[in-house]
């Protein structure tokens, strides 16, 4: 099945005593952007930690290019070609902005493709460029947002999760996320992007998951997801 | 003037080497939030290496050196892989006890190793001549031993420097004293750079121990706590888990506690008070001391 590139399989995570994913089941096809949408507290988050190494796997299997990766240690993960842009940018408020982009290479040799790289980026976010003597800590949330997204770029992903990325960002920047995110597919890296704004996810994904309490209650198309009773009345706003 | 540069240059000597000591605090601190108690005993021990290479296997000072600098790194990198590892996901308190576990085990360790009775190292000293060697400045004769030491002092400051500011590995330590869990997502062995820190830290504190004891040359078992404390002090003044607060506060205490001593010698039997006075004035006046960005934690 070389075509799926993240599978996980009846997935349990628990904090103490709160069981935060209650054995859910997703695939991500080679290519595609997939999208996780669920309300605040359904375990978004925890997925990703989940499949990242950040969090515990009690039961289940997070499979990764057909590698058994469950519980293997953050460090590792992202070796074998996962990148996550986490919840919150969690930008090095106290390294410049080149730095945080070198740390997301941070692993590589190829220093040629690193330029090559960097060059993308600059392409992608010419802001950036401006600011890379600049402290990571100093950005506008907007600009931290990008830098998160291009240092996990850096280390050149085929996997790249993104948690929230259009979370507390101006209605401009966050339509310039989601080109960015579709632009970033199109070049060839599968996405799976976690989003509370679901119509603006469900819009760029080829495929959805609908997340409640740790379960998952709904998949299919994006394009169905749309137009999902369900969906358009909890998460589209639409009565 | 004469008088005043005597004092200036045991002031910076003395201050450098309690920065040396301090920084080996800071960056742990900086990272792990972990006071290390064992600080000053790593020092003790990167000592007696020294004195043991020179002395016993008459190594050449600068290969004496090298291998006590070098020894007391692996030392440190050992102590956080086992007292310190298992415990990173404890609650802070547990870490901090078992750093004053380790801290009186080093000193037993080196009780039942090198002995209790003290031992000189001035013996490390062939040629004890150039301990009488002067330089004249201004009308000043300093001890030629006092330039060597600030020289060294300063080298190993410029490789500490060097290291955070403009290498991969520093730029991780940096990145982790800000957020483990991200500096790992990068693909970065957070493990590996917190035990590079250890080595870094110790590295400097025996540089600092051994050129201290050419100054103090009693050698024995519990002489890393007068100077460990100090450099406390100084990693607090200056703010700690900054290291060029590390760097700052340790001069700065050197060349008060010099220059009190020279001024007002009736307080001189106090000398070491003054250290504390200095602790408890800048923990009321500022708690984050001097360089340093936040309120210090509760430990
Ligand atoms: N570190 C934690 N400790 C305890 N409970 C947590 C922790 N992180 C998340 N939770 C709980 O797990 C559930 C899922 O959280 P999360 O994955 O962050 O949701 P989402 O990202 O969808 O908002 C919530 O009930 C939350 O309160
Ligand atoms: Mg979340």
């Amino acid at each position: 099945m070389s075509e799926i590139a993240l599978e996980i399989k009846d997935l349990h995570v628990y904090y103490g005593s709160i069981h935060a994913l209650k054995g859910i089941s997703l695939v991500v096809p080679k290519g595609q952007i997939v999208t996780l949408i669920g309300a605040n507290g359904a375990g978004k988050t925890t997925t990703l930690s989940a499949v990242a190494g950040l969090v515990r796997v009690q039961k289940g299997k997070v499979i990764f290019e057909g590698q058994d990766i469950t519980n293997k240690p953050p460090h590792l993960v992202n070796r074998l070609g996962i990148a996550l842009v986490p919840e919150g940018r969690r930008i090095f408020p106290n390294l410049t902005v080149y730095e945080n982009l070198l740390m997301g290479a941070y692993n590589r040799k190829d220093k040629d493709g690193i330029k090559e790289d960097l060059e993308w980026i600059f392409q992608l976010f010419p802001r950036l460029k401006e600011r890379l003597k600049q402290l990571g800590g100093t950005l506008s949330g907007g600009e931290q947002q990008m830098l998160a997204i291009s240092r996990a770029l850096m280390s050149r992903p085929r996997l790249l999760m993104m948690d929230e990325p259009s979370l507390g960002l101006a209605p401009i920047l966050v339509s310039e996320v989601f080109e960015v995110i579709q632009k970033i597919n199109r070049e060839g890296t599968t996405i799976l992007l976690i989003e509370q704004n679901a119509l603006g996810a469900l819009k760029v994904a080829h495929y959805g998951y609908v997340l409640e309490t740790g379960t998952i209650v709904l998949e299919g198309p994006a394009q169905e997801l749309l137009n999902n009773e369900l969906v358009k009345k909890a998460y589209l706003g639409i009565a | 003037m004469t008088f005043f540069l005597q004092n200036f240059f045991n002031g910076i000597m003395l201050g450098g080497l309690y920065a040396l000591i301090a920084v080996g605090y800071s960056m742990v601190y900086g990272i792990l939030r972990l006071i290390n108690f064992a600080h000053g005993d790593v020092m003790m021990m990167g000592v007696y290496f020294a004195y043991y290479s020179a002395v016993v296997f008459s190594l050449n000072p600068i290969l004496s050196f090298t291998v006590a600098v070098l020894g007391a790194a692996a030392l440190g990198f050992l102590i956080d892989r086992v007292a310190y590892k298992p415990l990173r996901k404890a609650p802070r308190i547990s870490a901090l006890i078992t750093a004053i576990g380790v801290s009186f085990f080093l000193e037993n360790l080196a009780v039942v190793i090198f002995g209790a009775i003290p031992k000189s190292f001035l013996d490390v000293f062939k040629d004890k001549s150039i301990l009488e060697k002067t330089i004249t400045v201004a009308d000043a004769r300093i001890p030629l031993l006092t330039f060597l030491v600030i020289i060294v002092t300063f080298a190993m400051f410029s490789v500490l420097f060097f290291v955070v500011y403009k290498t991969k590995i520093g730029m991780a330590m940096r990145a982790i004293a800000a957020d483990i869990p991200t500096t790992s997502l990068m693909g970065v062995n957070v493990d590996n750079v917190i035990g590079f820190t250890f080595a870094l830290g110790s590295a400097l504190a025996a540089a600092g121990g051994i050129m201290w004891a050419m100054r103090f040359p009693n050698v024995h078992p519990y002489m890393g706590f007068v100077p460990g404390l100090k450099a406390f002090i100084a990693a607090v003044f200056g703010g700690i888990g900054s290291i060029s607060g590390a760097v700052l506060g340790g001069i700065l205490l050197g060349m008060i506690e010099i220059f009190l001593a020279a001024y007002f010698p009736s307080v001189m039997g106090y000398r070491d008070a003054f250290a504390f006075i200095i602790l408890i004035t800048v923990l009321l006046v500022k708690p984050s001391g001097l360089l340093g960005k936040k309120a210090i934690e509760k430990v």
